[in-house]
């Protein structure tokens, strides 16, 4: 039975002064902090196991992740960039994109990285292209003279801006049978009011009357 | 997965691949599978780099991907995979002790790339011995004795062909037949890589599959190798158990062993409770020669195994001069019991040690080993009976190792950067001495190179290097605990499984 050999009373059957207190006593005082974070140790660890084997694995080792931290498989995070862009960073590339040869049969495909820098290529061609075109070949023609009316032309700027606005108009209905390139370059060009409201080609100098001297001008 | 279990992932994919492949891993630990715009958007690193990212991880086996129900693409992070890249340099000191040099650089390259097709592999680790051949005046070899080791490990099954991911569709319904081809090896062609129609010299399935095309080595660039974890971590087990019956009986005792596991190396699937059983002329064929034991001293050790109290070798009948198996489950638990028995000792003190194998002997007992016999429960009648639960002790163990794993980086880490300045001196000016050696420099600009490094400076570098040291080596024993007791706990599992 319970407590054998201990008399009366509640006990238990092990030892209960090995809890840390007596039977009866107040509890010990709670603990108000952590405990330490490198308590004492009673027992000092064993060191290490040092042979041969381990010396040739831990050498093994320090060799793999060096070769890793070399390879094309580690990157960094990318360092800060300057204050100012700097108009070679466009230039630069980056090592890293073209690091290690992928099979791409392995990889699901919107993985891959694509080159933005293969747009702007595309307009050189413009002047073949025009050729091709069968449907719109006589507004193309006609566009080509007004252009190059426009280029040598010598008129007043109401003329000028008419013509601009007929080319609008004539690019807006053909829009979609253009190039995208043609019609950005007539865009660039009409873009801005410069030509025609800005621009002054020389041409009314010294019309005017500047004999009338009217005084010194500061 | 723990707290400490995410953390040393963390720290390890730092360590391996760096600041950047740290951030994505960290978004997909805490997120499990997430695709590749939720990705961009936690990590808040540009698309680019986090493509960049995951295709390095999926090269090394770390994340795979599957298409989830709306089509999207997940990608899902292996942990186990991450905390096995610790054991790699065991893998390559294995293949070097089971096949030599030759065998140790192609398990290191395989290793270091993740995947890789077998030309490739082959070609690099012949030159690279080359190299080393030439330095050290030997006469080169060719890139056959490379590609037989090769064979050699995948025919013991130590690198895998990696299955890819797109193609298969459901990788459960993965048949012998396409089993036993994950380990052929195509024929190797050295040098080019022109087109040859010959077939592979092994015996080969009948439906042959796209994966090995008639022996083309051009067709060997779609065939990729890696390491196959399963099995290295099986010879691990193997070899641990060589090693208690070394230690408990006998040398031969433990070749006998050997041999009784290699017969069975290729047969018994994973994390089986017991192996295949194995005849005695079997095992005492297979013998190696050179050991010169006797039909009667074999089996004499056989029966001292069978009836040692460990339990590792079972005689289960008589055919064939005995029919044997090897009890992995007990094995293994005496095995962690020892560990578990290790670390009392080394953490309390002998005392404690023998109360603790007494109790593991008599499952319950009372502090005064007296027997209950009331069913009241009140506190005055009723006894509190004291018993060890392994698994879970092992558990417990295990997440302090892995405390302790996770400790061991993070100070070697601490280390490193604190004297990363002094570390980087050091390197140069290693550097420029040795091209002051090449170009021919004198001795004199070479002693006031050392010199630059004051002798204050030298003795706090020789500490740091030591304590890195130790902390690696230290990594590398934790490692080995850390495997026994998650085998240990595997095995339970399974015990678990069949018993339901």
């Amino acid at each position: 039975m319970g407590g054998r050999g201990r008399g009366r009373g509640k006990s238990v059957s092990f030892d209960v002064q090995a809890l840390g207190f007596g039977r009866g006593e107040a509890l010990p005082a709670a603990i108000l902090q952590p405990p330490p974070l490198f308590p004492p140790q009673v027992f000092k660890p064993v060191p290490l196991v040092n042979n041969e084997d381990m010396q040739y694995m831990l050498a093994l080792k320090q060799e793999f992740v060096g070769s890793l931290r070399k390879s094309a498989y580690y990157m960094k995070q990318d360092e800060k960039k300057q204050d100012i862009e700097r108009y070679t960073d466009k230039y630069k590339t980056h090592d890293t994109a073209a690091s290690f040869a992928k099979d791409w049969s392995r990889f699901p495909a919107e993985l891959k990285i694509r080159d933005k820098k293969v747009k702007k290529q595309i307009k050189p061609k413009l002047p073949v292209k025009k050729v091709k075109l069968t449907a719109d070949e006589d507004i193309a023609k006609t566009l080509e003279t007004l252009e190059k009316k426009e280029e040598t032309a010598v008129e007043g700027e109401e003329a000028a801006e008419k013509e601009d606005e007929d080319k609008d108009e004539d690019d807006e209905e053909e829009g979609e049978n253009l190039d995208e390139e043609e019609l950005n370059e007539e865009d660039l060009e009409e873009e801005t009011d410069y030509a025609t409201n800005y621009f002054d080609n020389g041409e009314g100098y010294g019309d005017d009357d500047d004999g009338d001297d009217e005084g010194p001008v500061y | 997965m723990s707290n400490c279990k995410s953390s040393i992932c963390s720290h390890l994919i730092k360590d391996h691949f760096g600041d950047l492949t740290q951030t994505v891993c960290d978004v997909l630990l805490q997120k499990c599978d997430c695709h590749l715009r939720q990705l961009t958007s936690e990590a808040k690193i540009p698309l680019d780099r986090v493509k960049h990212v995951l295709t390095v991880l999926i090269q090394n086996n770390l994340v795979t991907f599957q298409k989830n129900k709306r089509g999207q693409t997940e990608y899902t992070l292996d942990h186990d995979a991450i905390l096995w890249r610790n054991r790699i340099p065991h893998y390559i000191f294995c293949g070097k002790n089971l096949y030599g040099d030759a065998a140790e650089l192609l398990i290191e390259d395989i290793a270091h790339n993740g995947q890789i097709t077998m030309s490739t592999v082959v070609e690099n680790v012949t030159d690279k011995l080359n190299e080393a051949l030439e330095n050290a005046g030997h006469p080169k070899i060719g890139a056959s004795v490379v590609y037989e080791k090769f064979k050699a490990l995948a025919n013991t099954h130590f690198i895998k062909q990696c299955v890819n991911p797109l193609e298969t569709l459901c990788p459960e319904d993965i048949d012998e037949c396409a089993v036993a081809k994950l380990y052929t090896v195509p024929p190797f062609q050295p040098g080019n890589r022109k087109r040859k129609l010959a077939s592979d010299e092994e015996a080969q399935p009948v439906n042959k599959k796209i994966k090995t095309e008639a022996g083309a080595s051009a067709a060997d660039d779609h065939i990729y190798w890696t390491i196959n974890n399963n099995r290295f971590h099986r010879y691990f087990t193997d070899q641990l158990l060589i090693k208690a019956i070394r230690s408990k009986i006998d040398e031969r005792a433990g070749q006998i062993l050997q041999t009784i596991l290699r017969l069975n190396e290729v047969m018994t699937e994973d994390l089986a409770l017991t192996s295949n059983p194995v005849s005695f002329i079997e095992i005492f064929q297979a013998l190696p020669k050179d050991l010169q034991l006797s039909k009667q001293i074999c089996e004499q050790y056989l029966t001292v195994m069978a009836d040692d109290s460990t339990g590792f070798v079972n005689k289960i009948g008589d055919s064939g001069g005995g029919m044997y198996t090897i009890n992995m489950m007990k094995a293994m638990t005496t095995i962690c019991t020892a560990h578990v028995e290790s670390v009392i000792q080394e953490r309390f003190g002998s005392k404690s040690l023998r109360i603790f194998r007494v109790l593991i002997l008599k499952k319950h007992l009372e502090q005064k080993q007296e027997i209950s016999k009331t069913a009241d429960h009140a506190p005055a009648r009723s006894f509190y009976l004291f018993r060890v639960n392994l698994e879970q002790v092992a558990r417990m163990l295990l997440e302090h190792s892995m405390k302790a794993l996770m400790n061991t980086i993070v100070k070697r880490e601490m280390e490193t950067r604190e004297n990363r300045r002094l570390m980087e001196k050091e390197e140069r000016a290693e550097a420029i001495i040795a091209n002051l050696e090449r170009s021919g420099g004198d001795a004199e600009q070479k002693e006031e190179i050392l010199q630059s490094i004051t002798p204050a400076e030298k003795t706090q570098l020789k500490r740091v290097k030591h304590m890195i040291n130790m902390l690696d080596q230290c990594e590398l024993q934790l490692d080995e605990t850390i495997f026994v007791l998650e085998t240990y706990l595997q095995y339970c599992e399974t015990k678990l499984k069949t018993k339901r």
